[in-house]
């Protein structure tokens, strides 16, 4: 990092991404805004801060830091960090979800959003595609980074240890994988559905490097993924425990899994906007 | 045209493809090789001591693998991945599905032992469903050359195609009877002999099965027209309409169910452009069994003389 973060400037951004997410799910009444607004200081802290990308977008993404969502159903807060760093008009996240749009449910490439390389949705999948394109990135002597985010119900799924195991097999160090540690899934808290033990000791045992964080304080995320950026080079695979809360920043969301994938409707939309004021404007 | 078909050699199919990468990525320094621990299967090895950088052993881990490669695509990369039909299809199908296909990366994923001539390792490993599940996806080439040449030149071919490819080939040595200077192009059926009483449509190893009924028909004072389909998709529908056209019926053969493969399809483009009698010689709604591959054929109905009974039998059917 060149300059120190403004941070005032970064939380403004955050408050009005979390309008988006809310406004957004609303129009078209459906969408995930549980996860999207726990990850928001992290979307806002990569496109903002931490990440060389530019918003002009190229599929190869050469000569940049790079990016995939491997939990797809935060598509939400995706799509408006996106629009609000340069890739597209904001007004199009009035489209979300609606018919003949880019912005689709779960995020893709057939329509050519800029900003997506690879669709995503059915989980799992993301941690290997950022190893093949980190690996790519090796290959094109290109010394970037590739980040990417998961959930932490999905490290129920078994690709993703797969990946894990190959990545501190083969010494990939340009890659920093990020998990959304909020402790819920759909159907309930993680474990009660499927209990994830401890994560990080399995993590570790898998020959990576742990960082941990609070998700929510941008201050101390953005210290963490600084870190992370130090640590890379070093033949080992790094991954961030990122603690949020899912639903952050609307009181009636927070902690729940209720809101992970529901939509509010027009009372509670008032209510979660009365809690997050227009800063940058609204789309 | 109609100088007999011969062989003085058998291959097997794989081997076609592993000296096929091996040229692909001589020619080209972006094609990338991936395997599941299977590089000998495969015939991998030769990529792999050529361009020990531009290989990667992912183990046995095919869902991995198939997120790798689509994210090799995104820098550029031409990946092959490599396992066995059964591991490279309906192990992973929903991994092809979104990173590959729907995201419309250049991956190539291609499957050895795939059918029932696999042999001994048995019905685990004799998948007979990919081609269905594969022609089925969106953005999906589907290609399935017959012999050891022509799967080489096919696997050139898919490196210089820009799109998600599935490339099936086999385990058996198998006569080769295409030339190693043929013009092979995806999508392009080749019309191996004329004919005019009959059309037989095969893939892959049935081709030359297909081949031997021709012979067979032929002492009977029966002319059966060959064809190659050895691109499954996209279909060459105007070689399928031009044949039928002039013999009226056909037969199709292939190593696979006959609910969702060649057959299938060949039966959508008549049925919409020139109803005529057709019949299957396929596998019908079984899985297989160990055995060796002639046993296999003969046993589930893929035999020569079954495609010329199928042959004779569509013929009556014209009434």
């Amino acid at each position: 990092m060149t300059a120190k973060p403004d941070i005032e400037k970064l939380k403004k951004i955050s408050t009005q991404v979390r309008r988006d997410i809310v406004r957004m799910v609303h129009s078209c009444q459906s969408g995930h805004p549980g996860g999207s607004l726990g990850c928001t200081e992290y979307f806002v802290a990569l496109y903002f801060c931490i990440m060389d990308h530019d918003p002009s977008f190229k599929m190869n993404g050469d000569n940049e830091d790079i990016f995939f969502l491997s939990n797809g159903h935060i598509s939400p807060v995706w799509y408006s960090v996106l629009a609000r760093s340069g890739y597209f008009d904001v007004a199009e996240l009035a489209t979300f979800r609606k018919l003949n749009t880019r912005l689709q449910g779960h995020p893709a490439t057939e329509e050519e959003l800029p900003g997506i390389r690879i669709a995503s949705g059915s989980l799992g999948q993301g941690l290997s595609v950022a190893l093949g394109a980190a690996q790519a990135k090796k290959l094109n002597g290109d010394n970037h980074l590739v980040y990417t985010l998961m959930g932490d119900g999905e490290q129920q799924e078994g690709q993703i240890w797969e990946a894990a195991m190959y990545a501190a097999h083969n010494k990939i160090d340009n890659v920093i994988a990020t998990i959304d540690y909020n402790g819920q899934q759909i159907d309930g808290p993680v474990d009660e559905v499927n209990s994830l033990l401890n994560l990080k000791a399995k993590w570790e045992s898998f020959g990576w490097q742990v960082l941990e964080c609070n998700g929510n304080d941008i201050g101390q995320l953005i210290h963490t993924l600084e870190d992370a950026k130090a640590a890379s080079g070093k033949k080992k695979p790094i991954l961030i425990l990122m603690e949020t809360a899912m639903g952050r920043g609307v009181d009636f969301m927070e902690g729940t899994h209720k809101w992970h994938g529901a939509a509010p409707n027009d009372e509670q939309l008032a209510s979660a906007l009365s809690q997050l004021n227009e800063t940058v404007g609204d789309y | 045209m109609n100088t007999k078909l011969t062989f003085t050699e058998k291959k097997d199919t794989r081997s076609g493809f592993g000296v096929g990468l091996l040229e692909a990525g001589q020619a080209n320094d972006q094609v990338v090789g991936l395997c599941a621990d299977l590089i000998g299967s495969l015939k991998m090895g030769d990529f792999k001591k050529n361009f020990p950088e531009r290989f990667f052993q992912v183990g046995i881990a095919e869902a991995n693998m198939v997120g790798l490669a689509a994210g090799l695509t995104i820098g550029g990369k031409i990946p092959f991945t490599g396992t066995f039909a059964n591991f490279a299809t309906g192990r992973v199908y929903d991994q092809i599905r979104q990173s590959v296909a729907y995201s419309g990366k250049n991956v190539k994923i291609c499957a050895s032992h795939a059918g029932l001539t696999l042999g001994e390792d048995g019905a685990t490993h004799q998948i007979l469903e990919d081609i269905g599940m594969m022609k089925m996806l969106p953005h999906m080439t589907v290609v399935v050359p017959c012999d050891y040449e022509q799967t080489r030149l096919a696997t050139k071919a898919v490196a210089e195609h820009n799109g998600p490819v599935y490339l099936r080939f086999g385990r058996p040595k198998w006569p080769i009877f295409t030339s190693p200077n043929a013009d092979f192009k995806i999508g392009k059926a080749d019309k191996l002999i004329e004919g005019s009483d009959v059309t037989i449509i095969a893939t892959g190893h049935m081709v030359w099965k297909a081949i031997e009924a021709e012979a067979i028909l032929a002492e009977k004072g029966i002319s059966a027209e060959i064809i190659n389909m050895h691109t499954i998709k996209p279909l060459d529908e105007m070689a399928i309409i031009a044949s039928v056209s002039k013999t009226k019926c056909v037969v199709t053969a292939e190593e696979h169910q006959y609910n969702g493969g060649l057959g299938e399809s060949v039966a959508r483009v008549l049925a919409q452009e020139l109803p005529s009698p057709q019949e299957f010689i396929a596998v019908k709604d079984s899985f297989g069994e160990s055995g060796t591959p002639d046993q296999l054929l003969e046993k589930y109905g893929l035999g020569t003389n079954h495609i010329v009974e199928a042959a004779q039998k569509a013929i009556q059917r014209k009434g």
